[in-house]
């Protein structure tokens, strides 16, 4: 019998999405191993965090005030501290970019098993994550040597935990060192002419354009449809649209009545950013390709020979 | 400053790949240098041309067909190379530890004043080696830095993190640290062929754990792969078929039902 420790992150005066469901992946893991759910509400407005947090299951909420905003020292101590405090033995941080600027150096500095991006886990003796490689191609199953863990787990993966729990709410105070990495600001990007967030009916495009100069096959469609045009990630990445056409995690999150995928295999972080549109098409070599999970209408094909013709039926 | 780059050379499966075992069929893998390094590399490369680093050091743990990625980084401008591989590490899955380690070893000989690498692997997808080794070696870090001016004199460096939803946090990091690059920091240059021919004599200095002082239970691994599966396909999708002029025309019709026109 083991306790839980979930870590919550919060970004500007607001707990995140994901803070909720690593509570409820929390709990499941509690409920495996017998033991209670510790929860820790690090830096910013933690009462009303506290508050938040008390979610249905939840045994405890640990308040440690110091800071505004994301501190990677002042996580690392904190989690350091509850371990001391509580009889956690396993330690669970959402697989942000932050839970990533952390977790890794509390799991070597406290000797916990660590394993990133969790998409589930069975507990029976022993730790068994199930997790992605290859870019989400496959799904592997890993053994864990060991009785101390510290996982990551994705957002979306587990429902957020909901209710109202009867947690005890205890202040806790984190000494910690001055901090090597200091906060000065936050940037918003992608902001110009265009807010794809607006748009009814976007066409994305993604890798399988292959050539800058392949884009104007889009824009004429994008045209022909009175469409948006929007990206995935490399297209931005290689500077051929601007980061405010981009969508995904770290892009924007759009949901028009129609959104058309056109050579964008639809990587995790990509459909976190497009799944909730209302209709989804995609065009795609790749039969297998995950764009396909998410679609409501699909053409397996070149886009080179499909385009043309959709452009045409428009014109 | 001397600026040590971690890369590794990752493998990719081909569009149609079996799995045997708990991995994919060798035959259906290809290998390159892994994407968030190339980025890694670049950044390296641009501090040594901005007169910032006096030296770029590229470390990678592979086998010796790992020669060939490393190679390209000293075709991109790095200056010379360390190789570490080991018997110990054909045994299985390397976890964090395990690299950090190795890495850490190669940090005391070289003694570095900042480490780039990746924000992930694209094979094992963890995320984790630049920050963990962070920790160990007493270095300040930062995780998913996708904008990096370094201000030697002032010993500290600025960056942007990228968050998620299009927010970048802007933090400054004391050096020495450990940055982990994601992809769009910079625009990786292609090797060119001046470059290609001074990288074969550039040093590749190939090591084992015993010339780290290090050995194979430093790099036994606590993760066990016990079955890698493809992952059932959840698509409720309406495939359109035919040549590409029906399929257009189809999805033409969807599209008009759902009121899209011009």
């Amino acid at each position: 019998m083991s306790d839980v420790l979930v870590v919550s992150e919060h970004r500007r005066g607001e707990l995140r999405d994901v803070s909720y469901e690593a509570i409820e992946a929390g709990r499941e893991l509690a409920d495996a191993q017998g033991g209670d759910l510790h929860v820790a509400a690090v830096g910013g407005d933690v009462d009303r965090f506290a508050e938040d947090l008390n979610r249905e299951g939840v045994d405890a909420v640990h308040a440690v005030a110091n800071g505004e905003e994301f501190d990677h020292n002042v996580y690392q101590s904190a989690v350091g501290a509850l371990l001391e405090k509580t009889d956690a033995e396993t330690v669970v941080v959402p697989n942000s970019v932050n839970g990533l600027d952390y977790a890794p150096a509390v799991a070597e500095a406290y000797d916990l098993q660590l394993v990133t991006d969790a998409i589930g886990f069975e507990y029976d003796d022993g730790l068994t994550v199930t997790r992605e490689m290859y870019g989400s191609k496959v799904e592997t199953t890993v053994d864990v040597d060991g009785d101390r863990f510290l996982l990551t787990v994705r957002g979306g993966e587990w429902a957020p935990a909901e209710g109202v729990g009867d947690a005890s709410v205890e202040s806790v105070d984190v000494d910690h060192p001055d901090s090597g990495a200091r906060v000065t600001g936050f940037e918003e990007v992608g902001g110009g002419d265009v807010d794809i967030a607006d748009a009814d009916v976007l066409v994305s495009v993604g890798r399988g354009i292959e050539e800058e100069e392949n884009l104007e096959l889009v824009e004429e469609l994008a045209d022909a449809l009175g469409a948006t045009l929007s990206a995935s990630r490399p297209i931005v990445d290689n500077g051929w649209l601007p980061k405010n056409r981009q969508v995904g995690q770290s892009g924007k999150v759009v949901t028009p009545d129609v959104y058309i995928a056109v050579g964008i295999s639809g990587a995790v972080q990509h459909v976190a950013g497009m799944k909730g549109s209302d209709t989804i098409v995609a065009i795609n070599t790749d039969p297998n390709a995950p764009i396909f999970d998410i679609a409501d209408y699909g053409i397996v094909g070149d886009l080179f020979d499909v385009v043309p013709e959709l452009v045409d039926e428009f014109a | 400053m001397k600026v040590l780059v971690t890369v590794k050379e990752v493998a990719e499966p081909d569009d149609d790949f079996a799995i045997e075992g708990t991995d994919i069929a060798a035959s259906d893998l290809e290998y390159d240098l892994n994407e968030w390094d190339d980025y890694a590399v670049e950044a390296a490369v641009q501090l040594a041309e901005a007169g910032i680093a006096d030296e770029v050091v590229a470390v990678t743990i592979g086998p010796e067909r790992a020669e060939e990625t490393i190679r390209m980084a000293l075709a991109k401008g790095a200056d010379r190379a360390v190789r570490v591989w080991d018997d110990a590490f054909e045994a299985g899955f390397a976890d964090v530890p395990a690299k950090v380690a190795t890495f850490e070893a190669v940090v005391e000989a070289e003694e570095p004043d900042l480490v780039l690498g990746g924000v992930q692997a694209a094979d094992t997808g963890f995320g984790a080696t630049g920050v963990a080794l962070a920790e160990r070696i007493g270095f300040e870090h930062a995780a998913v830095v996708n904008d990096l001016e370094v201000d030697a004199d002032a010993s500290v460096a600025h960056v942007h993190r990228e968050l998620e939803g299009g927010v970048e946090e802007l933090t400054e990091v004391d050096l020495p640290a450990v940055l982990t690059v994601q992809t769009g920091l910079n625009e990786p240059r292609y090797a060119s062929l001046r470059g290609i021919r001074q990288a074969q004599r550039k040093e590749i200095d190939a090591t084992d754990l015993a010339d780290l002082g290090l050995s194979a239970d430093d790099v036994e691994s606590s993760l066990t792969i016990t079955s890698m599966y493809e992952p059932e396909s959840e698509s409720d999708a309406e495939i359109i078929e035919g040549d590409a002029g029906e399929s257009a025309s189809c999805l033409a019709e969807v599209l008009r039902e759902k009121g899209v026109s011009a």
